[in-house]
């Protein structure tokens, strides 16, 4: 009973803070309600028992991942006004899509059942949390049975490292950058010049 | 070996096609000729151990396609019938190509000569060696388009060019009822393995199917389609147009494509399916009808014609009809064997001539010439053994090989045999006539030719004269030396399972068995002709004019081919044209252009215009357009799909 | 991926401490075996990097040629494998005939895309080391999609590839259009993400698994719901956007035209490959039970895309975009023989995709010679009268048009008839017919160029071709003219592949 009123509850924020994301004007607020979306999410998955998920939503997604949403919204001067421009004129027959598409997976949602068969094809059922923690239980798994999945995300963010690199990185002419092995290979003959001067004139 | 003896042409024609101008002329010539010998020689190798081992049997080269029951491999069937093709194709072949060095010496396209000269071999050996009606057909187009490039090979010529495209559209006719022929085999046996259909062929004898909208016998309609492929090919009456236009080509090309190899690809085809003509004696009769006609049709032609290689090409014409006749009357060893000598002392005889045009600079009128034997002794000495050869003179090639056919004609006792019978004997004079009125017209006699023609006439060089000494030689010594094989007691032995000839044919046995004025009559026929054109043109030299002017019509009637172009013309040609004239102007211009293609090109436009107008190049309206698509895709197994079960 | 991490039974130690080594080693590398293509291309990768980093601008041109050696090393591994299907990590990845081929091709469009771009980068001041080692990671996710049994491999290794794409994009980043193009596909990709995933997950809700082989069984017992359904068509919208397929199509001519020309050579070849193989495996080994239902959306996806790009190229003057719409189309009628649904229509598929591949790498080879001494041009009457300026690129490029246009014997003809006649042989006779209208309609377009080349006057000369354009040009016109004379060997590997999907 108290679970399907923090289900509701948690439910409920997200949908209309998800929804606040996308209709706020200020940016900020649009990232604000972003963190708020993912708290309540966490929540979401606390009450399925997948604590460690939840912790993990909180720690990388509000931690890091919106922070620094929030560091890029407030740096740069993004004007939601211009960008929203056409929104208006594209908001009935935008909405009415919507709109379609929302009946219609609520009426098969609403309607969903599971494969009759699913219960003999599932080979190895999730531990219940009786038996392990659900960290130690993802443990188990992460680095045997998907050691491959695991490595293909490694891949993945590598890739994304190296692209955002590529994209972004310049090397500004003009601009010094510090070479301690330059400096470490300094001697007299590379640094310094001895010009012979005339007595009255100057250099 | 065998898929040497194929290749090596191919990968000589791709040299010399695609670097021949890095190569240089010489070079290019020197390569083609060099792996065209080489698989000459191989030939010879192939021909004693398939022809006197017996080692016949199938190469798979490569899987070819497969589209339903039909499944074609790139394969070689080797048996006696492809050993002698190979072994006269490379032969001839090689021949020419190094005859071609000094023939071609002064053209400024040599490397394109010599590919194409290649590349037809190469096609040659693929039709000879296939091993289904597919690859046959592959070959068949692959020489048919060869030609087209060589007749056409000088192609600032106008005459070269019509000629390349007239010998294309003649062979069209005649390719048209091949390939018809073709998908009937398939119809009617569900295979185009030479095996398989051969294997069959007998449970079919007898069998009607519908053709046409009547009843027709299996094979003959089969037989007959095949053999409409033939005789465009090999140039029969009706369908011979061509050959003697495309003397418009080199002379080595006609020596090679016109004389000795591509034009008898009809007689092997009929050969190679022998299985199945044997079994049609409807298909048989229409065959000797045809080469029996060619045969002396052809030669009237040749008696008054003055192009010197147009002389060649009409005996060319009338001894392919030679060929058929045996054909027609089931003696296909006997066919076989006087392809196998025609294509020496025919390609003795082009060459010949060409040796002879070369010297007079370009000269093929034979009114022009007289007097050779002088100037160019060797070249006459060779030409007169092709004569003798091809006339028929006792212990040269043709002797053998052409007695043979007229005795095998009279052996058959059928009425279209024995029309055949009474059509080559007097081919056989007409031939010995003709012949020795080239050799005394060109050779013999007062010069003609002006002057300074005469002076500078000279020997062809020694590359030329030794293909010509080697022709002349098997010419003289191929019949002899080979009867005993093809026609004579080893036969059986020599050909194996290459031939089929029905359980009651025994025309190698009774051609033994022809009085004895039957068998001479071919030498009395050559003897006479020789008497008549010593007369005609060394004797009593007015002779011919008075005959012509006393018979106008009928020497009119000759001179002019018996006037088949312009009837083909009338019939054919100006009707297609006034036909392509009402079409274009109004069935093409006013009705298909106004409401087809250009109607519906407006609206292609249209539309065209409106789907570019989507691409506006801003995102969200392509993020929208993914949606759209997803949410008609829901909706749709909302409403259909999904509620379909 | 790495072997060492991987646990081996520690109790399992022999008497002998060298052959416990050997085989706590061995046994391990053994039973990676079929995925050795892709681990060395993912530790290549990251070697080439480190090589990239600390030897910074001059190491770029070495690095390219190393690239293309570890795509070879790569295709050498995958052809010293046998012919036997083995799975690994539990079901979640595949290796059969069928990836084998697939991933043959793939590696093939990405070397030759690296192997053609050396003089672009150059004129352009972008040859950096990057770009070939995103290729080369690229193509590593290609490798995983071509494998994927699984639908979370299968996202994994969609991402990386699309991750490496979004970025070689935008690669010549000082260019306005570039960026446009990669920041356009970024964002409609994370969409198409999104989508592919909401469809995973509304099957993993229905099926209880992620694993093809589990999600058939379930479906076998099941039968269709439209939930499931539901599922399949963002799963398909997902897929559709990779391959590019109307109306996900949206990004394809936009991104053609802005990404740097050997960037967009690489975007028409491998990744369509690798996407369609994907697509053709997931529906294929998952969704057996209800081909009914996703035929209905393959359908109307293909004819879509055919008209599509048949009718839109007609009014393009910039030949990227053009071939952007070609490729379009031609995903069109490669998802013809998906649509059918059998293993002839998957042997279809391949051969189309063997072949388009070659084509569009023939074309490109042309597009990026198109150069004047003024940079680069794109637009198609620069082609005019090329026919006369060099006619040996005239002859080749109007035969692969020829080819593209589906006209016989050329290469071209085979691909089509072989899904069409798929098509026909599953009864769906209405897409063959549209099919072929299409590609009629398609004709056009590509004669249209032809008519360029050899009718219209001729236009300045180009500079003179590089090698690796003429000899990749020649290559592709030999097979591209040649394929009719023995077409066995593909045909039949592609049947072995596609018996293996069954």
């Amino acid at each position: 009973m108290v679970a399907a009123a923090f289900f509701y509850l948690f439910a409920s924020v997200t949908v209309a803070a998800a929804f606040m994301v996308i209709a706020s004007k200020n940016p900020v607020h649009a990232v604000l309600f972003l963190i708020l979306a993912f708290v309540n999410s966490a929540g979401l998955f606390v009450l399925l028992g997948a604590e460690f998920l939840a912790m993990i939503l909180i720690v990388v997604y509000v931690g890091a991942v919106a922070v620094l949403f929030l560091f890029v919204v407030m740096m740069l001067d993004v004007d939601f006004a211009e960008l929203r421009a056409g929104f208006l004129r594209y908001l009935p027959f935008g909405g009415l899509i919507g709109i379609i598409m929302l009946i219609e997976l609520i009426l098969v949602l609403g309607a969903w059942t599971i494969a009759p068969g699913v219960v003999d094809v599932v080979a190895t059922p999730a531990p219940t949390a009786a038996d392990v923690t659900n960290t130690e239980a993802l443990g188990r798994v992460l680095y045997t049975k998907y050691v491959y999945f695991f490595e293909a995300a490694g891949m993945i963010l590598l890739t994304a490292m190296v692209g955002a690199i590529v994209l972004t990185l310049r090397h500004k002419e003009g601009v010094k950058r510090q070479d301690i092995g330059e400096q470490v290979a300094r001697n007299p003959e590379t640094s310094i010049e001895i010009k012979q001067v005339e007595s009255g004139k100057g250099i | 070996m065998y898929s040497a003896i194929v290749f090596l042409p191919l990968l000589a024609a791709l040299a010399a096609g695609f670097f021949g101008r890095r190569l240089g002329a010489r070079a290019s010539g020197i390569l083609t000729s060099a792996a065209v010998l080489l698989a000459a020689l191989l030939s010879w190798v192939a021909f004693y151990q398939v022809g006197i081992g017996g080692q016949t049997g199938r190469v798979e080269v490569a899987p070819w396609l497969v589209s339903g029951e039909l499944a074609v491999s790139w394969a070689f069937r080797i048996d006696t019938l492809t050993a002698v093709m190979l072994v006269v194709v490379n032969t001839v072949s090689s021949l020419v190509h190094i005859y071609s060095i000094g023939y071609m010496e002064h053209d400024p396209h040599q490397p394109r000569f010599f590919a194409y000269l290649s590349l037809f071999t190469f096609a040659m050996l693929m039709l000879v060696t296939s091993d289904n009606l597919l690859q046959m057909f592959f070959g068949w187009e692959g020489v048919g388009l060869a030609s087209y490039l060589l007749i056409g090979f000088w192609y600032r010529k106008p005459e070269a060019n019509a000629a390349a495209m007239k010998a294309f559209l003649v062979n069209r006719v005649g390719d048209f009822g091949f390939a018809l022929g073709i998908f009937a085999i398939f119809f009617v046996f569900g295979s185009i393995q030479f095996e398989t259909i051969f294997a069959a062929a007998p449970g079919q004898a007898g069998k009607t199917f519908m053709f046409l909208g009547s009843e027709a016998d299996v094979l003959t309609v089969i037989c007959l389609l095949l053999f409409m492929g033939a005789m465009g090919k090999s140039a029969q009456f009706l369908l011979h147009t061509w050959l003697p236009d495309a003397m418009e080509g080199p002379t080595p090309v006609s020596a090679l494509i016109h004389a000795a190899t591509m034009v008898t690809a009809g007689v092997f085809m009929v050969a190679r399916l022998s299985p199945l003509f044997e079994l049609s004696n409807t298909a048989l009769a229409f065959v000797t009808l045809v080469g029996a006609t060619t045969a002396f049709f052809a030669a009237t032609i040749g008696l008054v014609q003055n192009d010197i290689k147009r002389v060649v090409a009409y005996s060319t014409c009338s001894q392919l009809g030679y060929m058929f006749v045996a054909m027609g009357v089931g003696a296909y060893s006997i066919g076989i064997f006087h392809l196998f000598t025609h294509a020496f002392f025919k390609a003795l005889l082009f060459l010949g001539s060409g040796s002879v045009i070369h010297a007079l600079h370009d000269e093929q009128d034979l009114r022009k010439m007289g007097g050779l034997r002088k100037v160019i002794p060797t070249t006459w000495i060779l030409m007169l053994i092709g004569t003798l050869a091809l006339t028929g003179f006792p212990l040269t090639a043709g002797f053998y090989s052409k007695d043979a056919i007229i005795e095998a004609a009279f052996a058959a006792h059928t009425g279209v045999a024995t029309y055949a019978f009474i059509l080559t004997v007097s081919a056989a004079l007409m031939t010995a006539f003709y012949s020795w009125r080239l050799i005394f017209l060109a050779f013999h006699g007062k010069p003609r030719a002006s002057k300074k023609a005469m002076n500078a006439a000279h020997e062809s060089p020694p590359v030329m004269l030794v293909p010509l000494i080697v022709l002349a030689v098997g010419s003289l010594a191929a019949g002899y030396f080979f009867k005993d094989l093809f026609i004579g007691a080893g036969a059986d032995a020599f050909w194996g399972t290459a031939l089929f000839t029905g359980p009651d044919n025994h025309m190698l046995e009774a051609i033994h068995h022809v009085p004895w004025a039957v068998a001479a009559a071919p030498v009395i026929m050559m003897a006479l002709g020789f008497a008549t054109a010593w007369i005609f043109y060394i004797a009593v030299p007015e002779t011919p004019s008075l005959i012509a002017r006393t018979f106008e019509p009928i020497y009119m009637f000759l001179l002019n081919k018996w006037y088949f172009d312009e009837l083909y013309d009338f019939l054919f040609v100006k009707p297609a044209m006034r036909l392509g004239r009402i079409l274009w102007k109004v069935g093409d211009g006013t009705v298909i252009d106004g409401l087809g293609p250009d109607g519906v090109a407006a609206r292609v436009i249209d539309v065209t215009n409106r789907v570019v107008r989507i691409q506006t190049g801003y995102v969200y309206h392509y993020a929208f357009a993914m949606l759209i698509g997803v949410a008609l895709l829901i909706t749709y197994f909302m409403f259909a799909g999904g509620l379909a079960r | 991926m790495d072997p060492e991490v991987v646990e081996t039974a520690p109790d399992s130690a022999a008497a002998d401490p060298v052959e416990a080594v050997v085989e706590a080693v061995a046994e391990p590398l053994f039973a990676y075996a079929p995925i050795m293509p892709e681990i060395v291309l993912a530790v290549g990768a990251m070697a080439l990097l480190m090589l990239g980093v600390f030897r910074s601008e001059r190491s770029a041109e070495p690095i390219m040629w190393l690239s293309i050696l570890l795509l070879a090393i790569a295709a050498l591994l995958i052809l010293a494998q046998g012919n036997e299907t083995r799975l690994l990590f539990e079901g979640t990845v595949i290796v059969d005939p069928f990836a084998r081929l697939l991933k043959l091709l793939s590696l093939l469009g990405s070397a030759v895309a690296i192997f053609m771009s050396f003089d672009y980068l150059r004129e352009a001041r972008i040859m950096k080391f990057e770009l070939p080692i995103l290729i080369v990671l690229a193509t590593l996710g290609m490798l995983m999609m071509i494998s994927a049994n699984d639908l979370i491999a299968l996202y994994l290794g969609l991402e990386l590839q699309s991750l490496s794409l979004y970025v070689i994009a935008a690669f010549r980043r000082d260019a306005i259009r570039s960026s446009e193009a990669g920041l356009k596909y970024f964002v409609l990709g994370a969409l198409s993400s999104g989508m592919l995933l909401y469809g995973c997950s509304l099957i993993y809700g229905f099926t209880g698994s992620t694993e093809f082989i589990r999600i058939a069984q379930a479906l076998e017992s099941g039968g269709a719901n439209l939930g499931l359904i539901f599922g399949i068509v963002f799963f398909i919208a997902g897929l559709a956007f990779k391959v590019s397929a109307v109306p996900f199509h949206m990004w394809t001519p936009d991104v053609y035209e802005g990404a740097p020309t050997p960037v967009t050579a690489f975007f028409a070849a491998a990744p369509k490959v690798a996407a369609m193989a994907m697509f053709v495996r997931a529906m294929l080994t998952a969704f057996p039970a209800i081909t009914a239902e996703w035929q209905q959306i393959i359908v109307f996806i293909s004819i879509a895309s055919m008209l599509l790009g048949a009718f839109a190229a007609i009014a393009q003057t910039n030949i990227k975009r053009l071939m952007a719409y070609s490729s379009i189309g031609h995903m069109g009628f490669a998802l013809v023989g998906l649509a059918a649904g059998t293993a002839e229509g998957a042997q279809g598929v391949i051969v189309y995709l063997a072949i388009y591949l070659v084509m569009n790498l023939g074309v490109f080879a042309c597009i990026l010679a198109m150069r004047r001494s003024d940079g680069m041009v794109e637009d198609i009457n620069e082609l005019a009268g090329l026919s006369s300026n060099n006619p040996l690129m005239a002859f080749l490029l109007a035969m692969l048009m020829f080819s593209l246009a589906g006209i016989p014997p050329l290469a071209g003809f085979f691909a089509k008839f072989y899904v069409f006649l798929a098509a026909i042989q599953a009864g769906l006779y209405p897409l063959a017919v549209i099919g072929v209208l299409a590609s009629v309609v398609g004709a056009y377009y590509y004669l249209r160029i032809i008519k360029i080349m050899y009718f219209d006057s001729p236009a300045e000369r180009f500079d003179p071709m590089p090698m690796a354009l003429k000899s990749v040009l020649g290559v592709s016109g030999i097979i591209v003219i040649f394929f009719v004379a023995y077409p066995a060997p593909l045909v039949d590997a592609a049947e072995v592949a596609a018996k293996s999907l069954f």
